[in-house]
């Protein structure tokens, strides 16, 4: 039972970096209908930029801030840069891009850092109030950080006049520029949101999946799951599947090893969670393309 | 020169292929100017192109302030309210966020307070309907939301697309009455594309009529009405 408890415990921790992940793929989606496959690897170079900083000697409080703020200057600068020339360009134009800048960022990483795989420190300390055995410290520290980046983006979309005016502009560009709304800002600023939440999650999960360059290739597709199962249009829906799939991945592994040891039999366990994931993905897409919360899209013709 | 609106020479394209030839027309300040036409007219082509919608040549002076070549944004940002083709509602948000949204870019807020106060005396029903999702209102809700939305920006000069499309003729009427409402107690300039020229005449003082991109007459809403030719030509009625 305690075990039980610790799988999904710590599958909703994952969880927490898959929602933060997908709710970055969701907010370039809405606005652009763009999948960016380089945010796993931007998230990644966050986490190198942090490490770099704490290395340096400045504190968690400097360097997360500090991170955070250079991932949303970054994500402006691609869109302003990169992607606006191509603004009406062919999907397939700006899929290359997304490959390319995903390549970039990847041998930038081990350019400057080195392939050598580094620990990352958690930046939670090791409060005794959790000792129960079933969380760890750094797991409740990632799905509250988590988990409270979510509510402070969820009131600044639902509460704040720019919150607005970006919703209004992902919603119905022609509408918003006849109210005034400059569209091209508010897709940048959308970026550079993506980028800041991307890097909270690369930060987060950093001590747990030690820091390389290749450290995120598999949780982007944990992202990708996530958003896909809760609805790729649906910011809410991506959040919930973020954890959902968290949840599934262990408890697929922790039936597969139960099974293993009542009957002998290895049918699946830890090592093919990555496939759990990719099945998720093809049966949602298979199933239901629009997700559990998604919205189907009508187009009027 | 008191013209709200000053339109010279007004060429517009859809990629390689032109919709307006050069039309030139005015709006007086405060006054109701009406473009009529038959379907691909260029109707609104033109409201488009002083939007800065579609690419134009020629020229566009809005309250003495040339827009010819502006940012969609920056024309409205002078105080024109658009009510677009198909109203373009954001129907996923709330009727209070679609007007709320309007006002974004508005620094005097006590202003805008205002103008929310003066689109409820307006259209009392919005007022009701403020947490329903727009896109789950009457076809005739909506278009007075889209007008509300046009209003809650203050402005000057307002472009009317179409706005009796697809609504039944009480509700026409309704809407029309309200647009003339806000015309003399807001002081709002229109200038309003309608398929409806005998509604459309009522309401303006001036009208134009197009045909494939050209402006082929113009005149007082009486003249154009009692020219039988005009009427039974490009008119229909």
């Amino acid at each position: 039972m305690e075990q039980l408890l610790q799988q999904v415990a710590s599958g909703l921790a994952n969880g927490a970096i898959y929602a933060l992940l997908a709710l970055a793929l969701v907010m370039i989606f809405v606005s652009t209908n763009h999948i960016n496959f380089a945010q796993g690897e931007m998230a990644m170079f966050s986490a190198f930029v942090c490490w770099q900083l704490l290395n340096w000697g400045y504190s968690f409080w400097v360097a997360l801030p500090a991170t955070m703020l250079f991932s949303f200057t970054i994500g402006v600068l691609i869109e302003r840069i990169i992607l606006r020339p191509l603004h009406t360009a062919p999907l397939l134009s700006v899929v290359v891009v997304f490959i390319g800048l995903l390549a970039i960022f990847h041998s930038l990483a081990g350019a400057i850092w080195t392939h050598t795989v580094k620990p990352f420190p958690s930046p939670f300390p090791d409060f005794s109030l959790v000792h129960s055995g079933i969380i760890g410290p750094h797991q409740i520290g990632m799905v509250v950080v988590a988990v409270g980046m979510l509510g402070l983006l969820f009131c600044f979309f639902r509460f704040t006049p720019l919150g607005l005016a970006m919703r209004a502009a992902a919603l119905n560009a022609t509408s918003a520029r006849l109210v005034g709304i400059n569209v091209d800002w508010m897709l940048a600023l959308g970026w550079g949101l993506a980028a800041t939440v991307g890097s909270v999650a690369g930060v987060l999960v950093a001590p747990v999946v030690y820091l390389e360059p290749n450290m995120m290739a598999g949780i982007l597709l944990y992202g990708f799951a996530g958003a896909l199962v809760g609805g790729i249009s649906s910011p809410g829906g991506a959040v919930a599947g973020g954890f959902i799939v968290g949840v599934l991945e262990n408890m697929v592994a922790y039936l597969g090893n139960m099974l293993e040891r009542a009957t002998g039999f290895y049918l699946i366990g830890n090592g093919e969670k990555l496939t759990v994931a990719l099945i998720i993905v093809i049966t949602v897409l298979t199933l239901k393309p629009s997700g559990l919360f998604g919205h189907v899209t009508v187009k009027r013709v | 020169m008191s013209n709200m609106l000053e339109v010279k020479d007004l060429k517009a394209y859809y990629g390689p292929s032109q919709a307006l030839h050069g039309i030139s027309f005015s709006l007086s300040k405060g006054g109701i100017t009406t473009l009529l036409g038959a379907n691909g007219a260029g109707k609104t082509t033109t409201l488009r192109a002083i939007c800065g919608m579609v690419r134009a040549e020629g020229s566009v002076i809005i309250d003495g302030e040339p827009v010819t070549g502006k940012a969609t944004e920056s024309v409205v940002r002078l105080g024109v309210g658009h009510v677009p083709e198909g109203r373009g509602t954001f129907t996923e948000l709330s009727v209070e966020e679609n007007l709320r949204v309007a006002a974004y870019t508005r620094r005097d807020k006590a202003a805008a307070a205002r103008d929310l106060e003066m689109v409820f005396t307006y259209f009392p029903r919005l007022k009701e309907r403020m947490a329903q999702q727009a896109g789950t209102l009457s076809g005739g809700e909506q278009q007075m939301l889209a007008i509300s939305r046009a209003l809650m920006l203050g402005p000057r000069l307002m472009l009317l697309d179409e706005p009796s499309f697809g609504l039944a003729p009480l509700i026409v009427q309704e809407i029309f009455r309200i647009m003339r409402r806000i015309n003399e107690e807001a002081k709002v300039s229109m200038l309003l594309v309608e398929q409806n020229a005998a509604l459309a005449l009522e309401l303006a003082d001036h009208a134009y009529v197009l045909e494939t991109g050209r402006v082929v007459m113009s005149g007082t809403s009486a003249e154009v009405r009692s020219d039988e030719q005009i009427r039974k030509s490009y008119l229909g009625y």
